[in-house]
């Protein structure tokens, strides 16, 4: 028998694979047995009901895919009534992400929040969503990153994960600033800032302009961001980035990645996540490795 | 709504840029209803990456039909699969037409596609000639648009189902000259407009805005099923939504049909 047991911050995981904010919703329940995989992540939650952007909002580049959904989401409250009983039922751990357009405040009220209610296994800090109207993000800012993950650390004591923008000259630094605040884990890659153009009308293809770039073809860069950063922290990385197969799972996972998020390929084939599980179990006994935390960052160099 | 991997049986040209295909998908068949779609993995590759809706043309026993304009990549590698093949399919999705609008309600059901935009009317006829009660009511008025006779399409498919057919065309070179939206006008100014029990539409987003103002002139009301670039169809990506009176909804999973009244044009 081989272990897929990963710990990330006090989480126990019985498998690496997380579904990754924004793509996950209790309708995918008709698709996969929800319950056999390692944890999953809510679309991000802030304190107020938020509309999100104006259509158009989504279109297909090579190998990828361009959102600007803008965090919509109905606020704390109705979550809270409407969302969490249920998601409260399931046996996988979950993951509640958290995010905020402009009040750092904010985040330390819907941590405190969500403190109180026991089968909240974690938070998961969006400090890095490209489509808000912030001119920087926190995560683009190391000294913030540290400043905001420090304030929300002091309002819980569940499993705290920072999610980071890739969109930043050093994801190292940044990355260490969220280790010294005491995140618990990071997770690596949110999405890319792209554009994509329409010569017909000469119009940009997302009403926003510019948006988030996910799928296969920001993999390449969020394998080296997870392997850069794995040199300098100590903390556990959810690596994600156009994860499509177990393949690409377990290339993550030899970069550094403790666990995987699947996002993108979650929309495209909703059962994908354990056929991912199947492939990195049927890897390791091949590869005569029983314990997966030993392949961790085993690349050779 | 499920996944299924499902038997290209045939895939063929109706003309210019449209094609037919049928795909064998006995499970979901049974449960779909007119206004719904299926999201297809047209190749397993990356190009293209995202499934694409596509609306159920009609039912043909065990098999969903798709009637498609090819206006990309995706379509055009879908005009090329070959009968015997297989496609990632899920479905049926989204909110269909409603068709229970009782028979005290005076009046036949208007339906109106314009291009492409036939393709979920002729599954809704169907079912609006087989719901009839008694041959005393009368089957659905089908009005037809395209930009000329050569993209017109479907219309032999409504007349043989027994539905009043009428045609516009852009250029006028087959029945009414212009749009359909204009023949809807002359059709209800001509006929009683109080004829009209419902309206149901499909086609570019202008047509449908065109239709609300008409829903509205006459007091008939009106259902769209609208047409929109989605991520994963399933509502969960929250992409491709619209802008209603009660705030921004999911055109695949609140929709793809909604009253016109509904939505902020």
């Amino acid at each position: 028998m081989v272990s897929l047991r990963v710990k990330i911050g006090k989480l126990n995981l019985k498998n690496p694979v997380i579904l990754s904010s924004g793509t996950f919703s209790q309708d995918l329940k008709y698709f996969l047995d929800l319950e056999k995989l390692g944890a999953v992540v809510t679309k991000t939650i802030t304190l107020r009901p938020q509309a999100g952007n104006p259509p158009p909002r989504t279109c297909e580049t090579a190998s990828g895919l361009l959102n600007s959904i803008g965090l919509e989401n109905p606020g704390l409250d109705v979550f809270l009534k409407k969302e969490l009983p249920s998601l409260l039922k399931l046996k996988t751990p979950l993951i509640i992400s958290i995010g905020t357009f402009d009040n750092l405040k904010e985040l330390v009220i819907l941590a405190k929040e969500l403190e109180r209610i026991k089968g909240v296994s974690g938070l998961e800090l969006n400090i890095s969503c490209p489509n808000m109207k912030r001119k920087k993000l926190i995560s683009q800012d190391s000294h913030l990153t540290y400043k905001v993950i420090k304030e929300v650390r002091q309002a819980t004591t569940k499993t705290l994960i920072a999610k980071l923008s890739p969109n930043v000259t050093d994801i190292t630094e940044i990355a260490s600033s969220a280790q010294k605040a005491e995140a618990d884990a990071l997770s690596l890659i949110n999405t890319i800032l792209a554009m994509a153009v329409n010569i017909d009308n000469r119009k940009p293809k997302l009403a926003t302009i510019t948006g988030g770039l996910s799928g296969p073809a920001i993999k390449p860069i969020a394998l080296r961001m997870v392997w850069q950063v794995y040199q300098k922290v100590n903390i556990p990385i959810i690596g994600m980035g156009g994860i499509m197969e177990a393949k690409d799972a377990i290339e993550f996972i030899l970069c550094g990645a403790t666990a995987v998020g699947i996002g993108t390929a979650n929309l495209i084939y909703p059962d994908l996540s354990l056929e991912i599980i199947k492939g990195i179990k049927d890897y390791l006994i091949k590869s005569r490795i029983k314990d997966i935390n030993k392949l961790v960052g085993s690349l050779k160099v | 709504m499920i996944q299924v991997k499902a038997k290209l049986i045939y895939n063929k040209k109706i003309k210019n840029n449209y094609f037919c295909c049928a795909l064998f998908v006995e499970k979901l068949a049974y449960s779909a209803y007119p206004g719904q779609f299926l999201q297809i993995k047209i190749d397993n590759g990356y190009t293209p990456f995202l499934r694409r809706p596509f609306s159920i043309h009609r039912l043909k026993g065990k098999n969903i039909e798709i009637l498609y304009e090819v206006v990309g990549k995706g379509t055009e590698i879908l005009s090329k699969k070959k009968p015997g093949e297989y496609l990632d399919v899920i479905g049926p999705l989204g909110n269909g037409f409603n068709l229970n609008i009782p028979y005290s309600v005076a009046g036949i059901s208007i339906l109106v596609g314009g291009g492409i935009g036939v393709a979920p009317l002729l599954f809704l006829a169907e079912r609006l000639v087989h719901n009839r009660q008694s041959k005393v009511h009368r089957g659905p008025c089908v009005l037809i648009g395209a930009k000329n006779k050569r993209e017109l399409l479907c219309e032999k498919e409504f007349q043989d189902l027994g539905c009043e057919v009428r045609i516009s065309t852009d250029d006028g070179s087959k029945g009414f000259k212009g749009k359909v939206t204009d023949l809807l006008k002359v059709f209800l100014q001509k006929t009683n407009q109080r004829q009209g029990r419902m309206i149901y539409a499909c086609g570019p987003r202008p047509m449908l805005k065109e239709i609300a103002v008409i829903s509205q002139k006459y007091s008939i009301p009106a259902e769209v099923c609208l047409e929109e670039h989605m991520a994963c169809g399933i509502g969960v990506c929250l992409g491709c939504v619209v802008n209603t009176k009660r705030g921004y909804k999911r055109v695949c999973k609140d929709g793809p049909v909604f009253k016109t009244e509904e939505i902020i044009w």
